[in-house]
């Protein structure tokens, strides 16, 4: 096995093996599991940016075992998966360290933080996954591995999330194989290709296959939150925030966005799709969904379950991105799972840290806040512009490359629809920003902790203030190399074999 | 040979010497895993093993054969007869009197496990039913009390009954065809009215021991009353060798009689699919809920046999593997709910929280083995499942892929009303019986094998074809 080959599974297992020795050690070994979490994910960091380079000279790193007869485990890095990747574990180990300072003291640690690398490598499963069965098997494993941490809490309303969840996304899975299965007896092959490889089936399996499409993406639409399966995310909202922080940019919703991105391009093949009449149908749906978001998010009191419909509502960027067919379209979608995650995990951030420092959970209660945490402010601040998509922020570059697309492709009315959208998320967003910063604090906060003259734990400070960073520095120089949308664009090239 | 005389030797002195049945029934253990993978060596490479009792060739003297579907049945009873054998020995030292019963009944089932999976004539594999049934009836027995003894007397009717139907058509073949070996029985079986009523006693008879909707009435309470250990054999052994006996006689004499039954076992199965699993969600009591959940899974095997008419590969793999990760997967689940059980004295699902803080292994032992129970991946019960789907799916049996669905669904829900529990906050303390750590690694490690089996493919997947049991070559060549 040469190096190429061996370092897709050095990846899987520098987020597995940890994983596994975190459960063996005892609760009160803080240091030796830190040393474990941050270990891996650094490792982990490293061995993504060597393979980025490597992707990026043309490099192939691709794994096959043998599984089932005539079925391989594939996993294979290329540009779309290291895509995917470098957010995974860039934003696992800012999330590690937010969450080692979140969870300080608290009890179960041990299974918190063996689940939440079991959960990661899932996660970069999936990504590296070179076949739909491949992504099955991972996406399955996503699941299993999120639901310990969303009950984590051990509430009574934890197990209500948690059930809600697994109904879900259990669902979601079993109609996912469902269509794997259907389609695997179709086609005999389940690897993704550029284009896909369904276009050379008879014309007489159309209707089949627009069923079986009809199965994939409802079962990664429960993940991805696609209305009207997006019940189960505002209700996840019981887990701690680096849970949420994980489900919302990291790993869950982000696995079904990327796995529809997957079935679009490489199981049916964008044009393919389009000819089948698929893809209008998924436009809507992520139109719909987008809007419904976005008014839900309005109404909501509760900060952590505002940004839970604010997600709803921005990921289905990335399936309406791709569900407009064309080139700069894509662009803008695929960049979104990016830009999406860095933001969205930034405001997670923020929200955890001032109900964790101030006791303050609710928009009511956000009063001056500003002026006690100016810092986590800021970050808050930072991202949320983003979203609504004001330059130079990374949200900015997505509206910008969906907008351009839809008119190329001939879609007045998704414009329309982002600029509404930019308006209800400014609807949503500023009201925040305005109490925070503006108003005088109604009194003490509901449950202080004092951490001497900062705002708050550096653990928990720093992880926004470098995502909030990274929320300027992609959307300012997007146009610098190896920035998401330049990656992006390789991918459309490369992977797509779109012009 | 030596599989068969191991465990019944073992059988005879742990009821001669009852004090020394612990360490007599690790040792049987130890040495019929050892020479079952010797044999299994020998299969590989050798393929299909005939040994001819006495020297005596078939109309006469005692046939014992062994290809790749026995192998496997053997490989899986080694497997997970150590486990349980391990695990009686911690178990059982605290009811020490309960022990000298159990492990003579424990290792002549085991015996007679060992001779039907071995057994090529119709009249032998009589015998092995019969002592089968009756030492697992004795075993069930064992923890006694009134709700196991009724159980138990419930137990040794349904086997009686069953025993006798199976008995009956083998008489009647035996009249048609003046032999009961299989081989010599296949070649001279007629479909005729004589053969019909055989094979509708046959199946009939086993369908019962197999409990198979709606016959499965008496395997609840008599798979919940037992102690753990024997839950764990009845449940992950018992059943899949009335199963494998049935499957035996399908593949090779009533395969061409009777496509109309194929379909009739298929909706059997399906219906207990669905019931099995409802009522599940529907038990308070985690061992009810598990057994439950056999009731269930018993009926996915059945429906490969609709399935496997025009996908025999798919279809019959994917029961074959279910046989396998189910017998693991729910012995694991048996023993860690007996872990449970035996720490806070009841086993009442919604009081649980309690308890599973306080053994992290057994509950992890639970969800593991639940993975396969839900075919979720990786796990065995996902590799047959897929095949199962796959079978449905390429024939277009829409409604048979519809049930494999929603059953995957189903127990989904009821394993999880129960792991569910193992994250709340438990309230206050108890007093609560220590459980030894041995115990809760046994069952973690059966269910790792359940969940191994869904890594390792392949290499089951050969054993399985040696000698060709689902007559594939045939239909290839056809």
């Amino acid at each position: 096995m040469t190096l190429n080959q061996l370092l897709p599974l050095v990846v899987l297992a520098s987020s597995l093996l940890p994983g596994l020795l975190i459960f063996a050690l005892p609760e009160e070994r803080h240091r030796t599991r830190s040393a474990l979490n941050l270990g891996g994910a650094l490792i982990k960091l490293a061995l993504v940016l060597w393979m980025l380079w490597g992707v990026y000279n043309q490099q192939l790193y691709e794994v096959r075992l043998a599984f089932l007869p005539g079925l391989e485990l594939v996993f294979r890095v290329g540009p779309l998966a290291l895509f995917f990747i470098i957010l995974s574990s860039g934003l696992w180990l800012v999330t590690t360290v937010y969450a080692i300072g979140y969870l300080e003291g608290s009890p179960n640690r041990s299974r918190f933080f063996g689940f939440f690398s079991l959960c990661v490598t899932s996660t970069v499963g999936l990504a590296m996954a070179g076949s739909l069965f491949t992504f099955l098997l991972f996406y399955e494993m996503l699941t299993l591995t999120t639901y310990p941490l969303v009950v984590h809490r051990g509430t009574e309303a934890a197990r209500r999330a948690g059930r809600a969840y697994l109904a879900y996304t259990v669902f979601g899975g079993a109609l996912l194989m469902a269509g794997t299965v259907w389609l695997y007896t179709l086609t005999g092959t389940l690897e993704f290709v550029p284009r896909g490889f369904v276009s050379g089936l008879d014309p007489s399996y159309r209707t089949q296959l627009v069923l079986i499409f009809i199965l994939l993406i409802a079962g990664l639409g429960v993940k991805a939150a696609l209305f009207p399966l997006h019940g189960w995310l505002p209700m996840a909202m019981v887990a701690p925030a680096p849970v949420s922080a994980l489900l919302h940019a990291v790993a869950v919703v982000k696995a079904g966005a990327f796995g529809i991105v997957r079935v679009v391009y490489e199981v049916y093949g964008v044009e393919f799709a389009f000819g089948i009449g698929v893809t209008y149908p998924l436009a809507i749906v992520a139109a719909v969904t987008i809007l419904y978001g976005s008014l839900r998010a309005m109404f909501q009191d509760d900060l952590k379950r505002r940004l839970a419909f604010s997600t709803i509502s921005q990921v289905s960027y990335v399936a309406l991105g791709v569900a407009i067919v064309g080139p700069i379209a894509t662009i803008g979608g695929v960049v979104h799972l990016v830009h999406q995650g860095v933001m969205k995990i930034t405001l997670f951030f923020c929200a955890g840290n001032m109900a964790e420092t101030l006791g303050v959970h609710r928009i009511s209660e956000m009063n001056g806040v500003g002026k006690r945490m100016p810092w986590t402010m800021a970050a808050f601040t930072i991202a949320a512009f983003g979203m609504i998509g004001l330059p130079p922020f990374a949200g900015f570059i997505s509206k910008w490359y969906l907008s351009l697309g839809a008119l190329e492709a001939g879609r007045e009315w998704v414009v329309l629809l982002l600029v509404i959208s930019s308006l209800l998320n400014a609807a949503y967003f500023l009201p925040i920003l305005h109490v925070a910063w503006f108003r005088q604090p109604d009194g003490p906060w509901p449950e202080e902790r004092d951490y001497g003259n900062r705002e708050t734990a550096w653990a928990l400070l720093l992880p926004p203030l470098i995502t909030a960073g990274f929320t300027i520095a992609i959307g300012l120089f997007a146009a610098a190399p190896f920035t998401p949308l330049e990656w992006a664009k390789l991918i459309s090239l490369r992977e797509f074999g779109t012009p | 040979m030596t599989l068969i005389l191991l465990p019944l030797a073992g059988a005879m002195l742990a009821f001669l010497f009852p004090r020394a049945g612990g360490r007599l029934g690790l040792l049987t253990a130890f040495s019929v895993l050892f020479s079952a993978i010797a044999l299994a060596a020998v299969v590989i490479g050798d393929g299909v093993q005939l040994h001819l009792l006495g020297g005596w060739p078939a109309p006469l003297g005692i046939t014992l054969r062994t290809d790749g579907l026995s192998m496997v049945m053997l490989l899986v009873a080694a497997v997970v007869g150590l486990g349980i054998s391990l695990y009686a020995a911690v178990w059982f030292r605290q009811e020490p009197l309960n022990g000298e019963r159990f492990w003579p009944l424990w290792l002549l089932l085991w015996s007679a496990l060992n001779a039907l999976f071995l057994s090529a004539d119709l009249f032998n594999l009589y015998v092995t039913l019969e002592l089968l049934g009756l030492s697992a009836v004795g075993l069930a027995a064992v923890a006694g009390g009134a709700a196991a003894y009724a159980a138990a007397m419930r137990y040794l009717l349904v086997s009686l009954l069953g025993s006798l139907l199976y008995l009956l058509g083998v008489a009647l073949i035996y009249h048609a065809c003046g032999s009961v070996d299989i081989t010599l029985v296949a070649e001279r079986l007629s479909p005729s009215a004589a053969s019909r009523a055989a094979l509708a006693l046959m199946v009939s008879g086993l369908l019962l021991k197999t409990a198979l909707f709606p016959l499965h009435f008496w395997l609840p309470a008599a798979h919940a009353n037992a102690g753990a250990p024997v839950s764990a054999a009845l449940s992950g052994l018992v059943v899949k060798a009335t199963f494998y006996l049935l499957l035996r006689l399908w593949l090779e004499l009533f395969d061409t009689f009777a496509p109309q039954l194929e379909t009739l076992l298929g909706l059997l199965g399906a219906a207990a699919v669905l019931w099995g699993s409802l009522q599940a969600l529907r038990q308070s009591r985690l061992k009810l809920l598990i057994a439950y959940s056999t009731v269930a899974q018993i009926g996915y095997l059945f429906m490969a046999f609709p399935l496997a008419a025009a996908a025999g590969l798919q279809a019959w793999y994917g029961a074959l593997y279910l046989v396998m990760s189910h017998a693991l997967a729910k012995s694991a689940m048996f023993l860690a709910a007996g872990n449970l059980r035996r720490h806070a004295g009841h086993d009442r699902i919604a009081e649980l929280d309690l308890v599973a803080q306080r053994l992290p292994l057994s509950v992890s032992a639970f969800a593991l083995a639940g993975m396969t129970i839900m075919g979720l991946p990786p796990s065995g019960g996902f590799i047959a499942k897929w095949w199962l789907l796959q079978a449905a799916l390429v024939q277009g049996m829409w409604g048979w892929a519809l049930v494999l669905v929603v059953g995957g669904l189903l127990s989904a829900a009821y394993l999880f009303k129960v792991v569910g529990f193992a994250f709340t906050r438990a309230r206050g303390t108890h007093e609560a019986c220590p459980v030894p750590l041995s115990m809760e690694w046994i069952a973690l490690l059966l269910a790792i094998g359940s969940v191994l089996l869904g890594l390792l493919v392949l290499p089951p997947m050969a054993l399985l074809g040696v000698g060709d049991p689902f007559g594939l070559a045939l239909e290839a060549g056809q």
